[in-house]
């Protein structure tokens, strides 16, 4: 049941995906003062909110872990986190893209890539964490007390382009107030929000599936150290 | 008073006596800041018997201090742009030394399996900890001060009181945050290696408002406008990282 969804997401995600690139390149003019080069939005802003998604998504099941003490929800947690860092790397490489050519440089310090790197971090701190502790049900416990006070992080990310003045580009979309965008060229990014969504819901399927094997195995690996 | 100077000695298997047991509701209704300043109290006492913590951040700030200068030809110009950002990779260096050995310390003889038996929470053991941090942080900064003056012709004195408010605030934020990292990574292999990991990217945030506000000062400027958010990040900063951490240590600790 678990692989028939994995699978029928993937596959719906690819045919959006395909479906959307061919909008994105072949319909969409180019941008008046970006030119081309705008079309990176198309693929950063999805993967932003997939990420942001993801955090929260983690967050609240490491929760509901500390509440039930189940460790299946810590499962998904550390699945959907390490599908989050997928995301918010590739966040961070169309945004470098996208400065590199509308600014002229790969980086800048504003405080909202700072911030990302700095999301991105605990996102490596998080996987180090997990490996650096044996008995699950600590780990299960610190990895998600550690992801409660990255989420807080999270909030000052998405906060910071209000609280400091910035060179990161204002919210562009109309649902945000921004309505910085022509009408036809808002749409390819709520699908590509979805396509990109039901992307990622597949691969924490799949790491699920793979830490609860994982599970099964020490369960068994211990049953034999017992016997 | 049990819940600070409670020993594993204390703690092993013998049958407590009636003057203990009838200790103990007296101990549980002392106040909730009172536990935590005997925890501060007894940390800072084992502190100052040994000076292993303070000892070594202090040794250890000053070589960074020293070893900056041959990173950079330090003339008074780059020398008051740079003061904050200098001053406080310091102390987050320094720092991370003294919130190691805050969880640390309390492994042998199991002494940590037995604070957390004691009538003091989980809540009051870290509180009392991060005070303990913040004093012995504090001391250390005020001590680097003297030797950045010399070596880097700092000028604060004028502004002495705002920098030490700066102090106060920033300090807080990292021993907030190190306390409860320091907890969580107690009982881990790689301690030392994991605490720097996790904590320096959640520090972030105070550490850039830290700089940007003592850079200011050091300049010789007020602080205000734009420097405002700055101060109130770094209030907001501490207090929802203390409040955060008091209503999870419970669970870091003991599940």
């Amino acid at each position: 049941m678990v692989q028939k969804l994995t699978i029928t997401l993937a596959a719906l995600a690819a045919v959006i995906l395909c479906w959307n690139l061919h909008t994105i390149l072949l319909e969409v003019p180019d941008e008046l003062n970006q030119g081309a080069a705008f079309r990176i939005i198309y693929f950063h802003l999805p993967a932003v909110l997939t990420s942001f998604c993801g955090f929260y998504l983690a967050m609240a099941l490491a929760i509901v872990y500390l509440v039930k003490k189940d460790l299946r929800f810590d499962a998904m947690s550390a699945a959907i986190t390490e599908v989050s860092a997928v995301f918010a790397t590739v966040t961070l490489i169309t945004g470098m893209f996208w400065g590199r050519i509308i600014w002229g440089i790969w980086w800048t310090w504003d405080p909202r890539m700072i911030s990302y790197v700095i999301c991105l971090l605990f996102c490596w701190g998080y996987l180090m964490l997990r490996k650096a502790v044996d008995d699950p049900t600590q780990r299960a416990r610190l990895s998600a007390v550690l992801l409660i006070f990255t989420s807080l992080d999270i909030m000052i990310v998405w906060k910071s382009i209000e609280w400091w003045r910035t060179q990161h580009p204002g919210p562009v979309l109309s649902i945000r107030g921004g309505g910085g965008m022509a009408p036809g060229m808002e749409p390819p990014i709520y699908w590509n929000l979805l396509a990109l969504i039901m992307l990622a819901t597949a691969m924490s399927l799949v790491r699920m599936r793979q830490e609860s094997m994982q599970r099964e195995i020490d369960a068994v690996r211990r049953y034999a150290h017992a016997m | 008073m049990i819940q600070a100077g409670y020993t594993a000695t204390m703690a092993s298997n013998v049958e407590p006596s009636p003057a203990l047991i009838a200790s103990v509701p007296a101990q549980v209704k002392s106040g909730f800041l009172q536990q935590a300043f005997a925890i501060a109290g007894k940390d800072l006492r084992s502190e100052w018997r040994t000076k292993e913590s303070i000892n070594a951040s202090l040794s250890f700030a000053i070589v960074i201090l020293l070893l900056f200068s041959f990173a950079f030809d330090v003339s008074p110009e780059l020398s008051k742009e740079i003061s904050g950002g200098l001053l406080w990779l310091v102390f987050a260096f320094a720092g991370a030394l003294i919130l190691n050995r805050s969880f640390a310390r309390e492994l042998v003889n199991d002494c940590l399996d037995a604070l957390l038996s004691s009538p003091a929470s989980g809540a009051q053991l870290y509180l009392g900890k991060c005070i303990g941090n913040f004093v012995l942080l504090l001391i250390v900064e005020l001590m680097c001060l003297p030797v950045f003056t010399v070596f880097y012709n700092g000028l604060w004195i004028s502004q002495a009181p705002m920098l030490l408010a700066i102090f106060v605030m920033g300090t807080w934020g990292l021993t907030a945050i190190g306390t409860m990292f320091s907890a969580m990574t107690v009982n881990l292999r790689l301690r030392e290696l994991m605490l720097p990991v996790l904590v320096y990217p959640m520090m972030i945030p105070a550490l850039m408002a830290a700089i940007r506000l003592t850079t200011v000062v050091m300049a010789g400027d007020p602080v205000g406008g734009d420097d405002q958010i700055w101060i109130r990040l770094l209030i907001v900063f501490d207090a929802i990282f203390t409040l955060l951490a008091i209503a999870l240590v419970e669970t870091v600790l003991v599940g």
